[in-house]
């Protein structure tokens, strides 16, 4: 009996729990056909191992252990009370469009002010129909990105929204994502955002759920932004303590427009936010900023590609992360500056901030150029909480912990006061001091 | 209040010692001004009763209130009542100075077993005392000592002072860098704490702070033990004739 080539290694128990997973999606329409070229795609490498590069510091084989099987809807009830706990931008009014155990739920979500600028539809209804919207986007390829092959095969809802052109939002949009119950699944999202030439809007995003559930949330998200147009976009990962995340983002900028993300990650015990940006048009510019806390053994990776295909556009980096006890950090960023993308402006820098012995991060920020004049740069830092600091503020009869938090807040505050948003900077500055159980701010 | 006795110090890495056996006694409610030559070890004596660890000390002991003071934590000493004015303020980034000052009251308030205080009682203890030190409510709300200029500093030194209102006050060259005016301004606000239950040492290099602040004592230190110890009129003959017999004696 010969094996194939799909037999030469053993599947690890995760990947033995997908196959299984999927075969119990079998059904014959048209959408089913599209997720087995997902999920064959995937099957062909399996989980992404530290000997493939994009992922040597995230090791999955060795950091997903199993595999949940698609998570059940949740009651209306639960679904209510989980939302509860999506509280990370609750100082802001903003409109909501609400996810839970990966449906899209319209009565816990409110577009009110929006109807005239924002086109929605869930992407569930698609789906549904047969319609075969599983749009393979150029950015990411199934066969080397097993985040958007995962994605393929199991996905079940999301959200298409479009932005009318010249539209300034009235309000903040935010897209929350809630796993409710505490029975392990998988809740896997794909939203598709357009954002119109000219047009202005916030966007958030929240990925909450229970502690002690090892659930699984696979997120990806197509985002076109449209010439001259102006978007903040803001996730913040807040899952559950034993949840494993895999999100990746594949922005596009067109001419003109500025795009600034922010990644600000705090839950999970495995998890990896990956951007991949494209510009795609002339005098662009984004800052691609966020601040991550890892404590306990959480592995928590952010991996930026940032492909500058055209002349004129600018980018900056910027990350921190604060790593405590035996957690884990990973910051791989590259920018890639091609041939034709003259006049090209990047900055990269990653810092990071190792409080304890046994706390650990691999930073990697990268610069490819193949153009002759551009100005670029990156750097990176891992160190330790400044010892004058924590002695003034002991002297002053504050307690060590309580001063290393202070600190804490203050490294990533510098990363987070550069979004653009005063109620942005105050949400997440108000979550950060909660991450690190520190009084509210006095002004 | 605080007794030190025979104290030897060095540096933690190092063996250089740099306090070689010094002993000073501070009784409630003295003020006693230490005056020397620089590189004496003024401010290694100040750092080492706030219990900064870079140093270790070899020898000796100091008693603050009838306990032993190298046994408690920074924080420790702070609540219990134990304050330095530092010689040079550090800017501390990201931490707003008035979320700082009402940590830093609350926290010793906790170790003391007193009530938090409310927001609005932290705001009018720190608007009453930070105008009369001629404190901007700009400054407060900005960080930590950021943009601070020297003088600016030593002033919000002497607000944290006031605010968390110590027994033993220990000022690390307050006066230098400070204008004529905002000498007086800090010597007023010192001498607005003078109290029997309160003691203070001023470690200084300039006499005319000491007009100001009138000392019960003034000590001479000079490598690493006090040397000579006087009157107000020890200042005077110090700015008269310099250090250099007391280095010689040393
Ligand atoms: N952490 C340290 N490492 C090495 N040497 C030190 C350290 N701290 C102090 N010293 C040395 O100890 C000596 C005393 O320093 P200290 O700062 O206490 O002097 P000082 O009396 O305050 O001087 P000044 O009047 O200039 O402020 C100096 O020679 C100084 O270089
Ligand atoms: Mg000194």
């Amino acid at each position: 009996m010969m094996a194939g080539a799909e037999r030469t290694r053993t599947r690890t128990r995760a990947e033995e729990a997908l196959a299984r997973n999927f075969a119990a999606l079998a059904s014959d329409d048209a959408v089913h056909e599209m997720r087995s070229q997902a999920f064959d795609a995937f099957m062909e490498k399996g989980l992404p191992h530290r000997r493939v590069e994009d992922w040597k510091y995230t090791d999955l084989r060795a950091l997903m252990s199993d595999a949940p099987p698609p998570a059940s809807p949740a009651s209306p009830q639960a679904a209510e009370e989980a939302l509860a706990r999506a509280d990370v931008f609750a100082g802001i009014d903003r409109a909501r469009i609400v996810f839970v155990n990966g449906q899209f739920l319209p009565a816990l979500s409110d577009l009110k002010g929006l109807e005239e600028d924002v086109e929605f539809a869930s992407f569930g209804r698609f789906l549904a129909g047969g319609g075969a919207l599983l749009v393979a986007t150029d950015q990411a390829d199934e066969a080397e990105a097993p985040v958007l092959a995962l994605n393929g095969a199991f996905v079940t809802d999301g959200a298409v929204l479009r932005i009318r052109e010249g539209a300034k939002l009235a309000r903040p949009l935010e897209i929350v994502t809630v796993y409710a119950g505490a029975e392990p699944g998988l809740q896997t999202l794909r939203h598709q955002v357009s954002v119109g030439d000219g047009a202005e809007a916030v966007i958030l995003q929240s990925y909450v759920g229970p502690d002690d559930v090892a659930y699984h949330t696979n997120a990806v998200t197509d985002v076109r932004i449209g010439k001259g147009a102006k978007v903040k976009w803001v996730k913040a990962q807040e899952e559950g303590n034993k949840a494993v995340h895999l999100g990746l983002d594949l922005p596009r900028v067109d001419a003109d427009a500025v795009f600034d993300p922010f990644l600000f990650a705090a839950g999970s015990a495995v998890a990896r936010a990956e951007i991949r940006l494209i510009f795609d048009g002339e005098g662009a510019s984004a800052g691609i900023r966020g601040a991550t806390i890892a404590r306990g053994r959480q592995h928590l990776d952010t991996t930026l590609i940032v492909d500058h295909a055209v002349p004129e556009c600018t980018s900056q980096e910027f990350f921190k992360a604060a790593i405590d006890d035996e957690a884990k950090g990973v910051f791989q960023g590259r920018i890639n500056v091609w041939r034709d993308a003259q006049k090209t402006e990047g900055k990269m820098m990653s810092q990071a901030l190792l409080l304890s012995e046994s706390a650990e991060f691999d930073n990697k920020p990268e610069l490819e150029i193949f153009a002759d004049d551009v100005v670029c740069g990156h750097g990176a830092t891992c160190g330790q909480i400044d010892e004058e600091m924590l002695f003034f503020m002991r002297s002053r009869g504050v307690p060590m912990e309580e001063a290393e938090r202070l600190l804490v807040h203050a490294f990533l505050a510098e990363a987070i006061e550069e979004i653009a948003d005063e109620d942005v900077i105050e949400a997440l500055e108000a979550r950060t001091r909660r991450w690190l159980s520190l009084a509210s701010e006095v002004r | 209040m605080l007794e030190i006795d025979n104290l030897h110090a060095k540096v933690a890495e190092d063996d250089t010692e740099i306090l070689r056996g010094l002993s000073l006694k501070v009784g409630p409610g003295e003020v006693h001004a230490i005056m020397g030559p620089n590189g004496s070890g003024k401010s290694t004596l100040s750092y080492i009763l706030a219990g900064k660890e870079d140093y270790d000390v070899t020898d000796g002991s100091i008693t603050y209130k009838g306990e032993d003071l190298l046994e408690m934590e920074p924080d420790e000493r702070a609540a219990a009542g134990v304050f330095l004015a530092f010689q040079y303020p550090i800017e501390i980034p990201g931490v707003g100075t008035m979320t700082f000052l009402k940590t830093a009251m609350n926290a010793q308030r906790r170790a003391r077993g007193e009530p938090e205080l409310t927001t609005p009682d932290f705001m009018r203890q720190v608007r009453e005392l930070a105008g009369a030190l001629n404190i901007t409510p700009d400054m407060l709300k900005r960080p930590l000592n950021v943009g601070f200029s020297g003088g600016e500093k030593k002033r919000n030194e002497i607000l944290q002072m006031a605010l968390l209102a110590p027994s033993l006050c220990v000022m690390d060259e307050t006066d230098s860098g400070l204008d004529i005016d905002a000498l007086r301004i800090v010597a007023d606000g010192v001498n607005r704490m003078r109290s029997p239950e309160r003691s203070i040492i001023v470690i200084t290099h300039y006499q005319r702070l000491l007009e100001y602040i009138v000392p019960d004592h003034v000590h001479v230190m000079s490598r690493g033990r006090i040397v000579k110890s006087g009157g107000r009129e020890l200042a005077l003959e110090l700015e008269e004739n310099g250090y250099a017999e007391y280095v010689e004696a040393a």
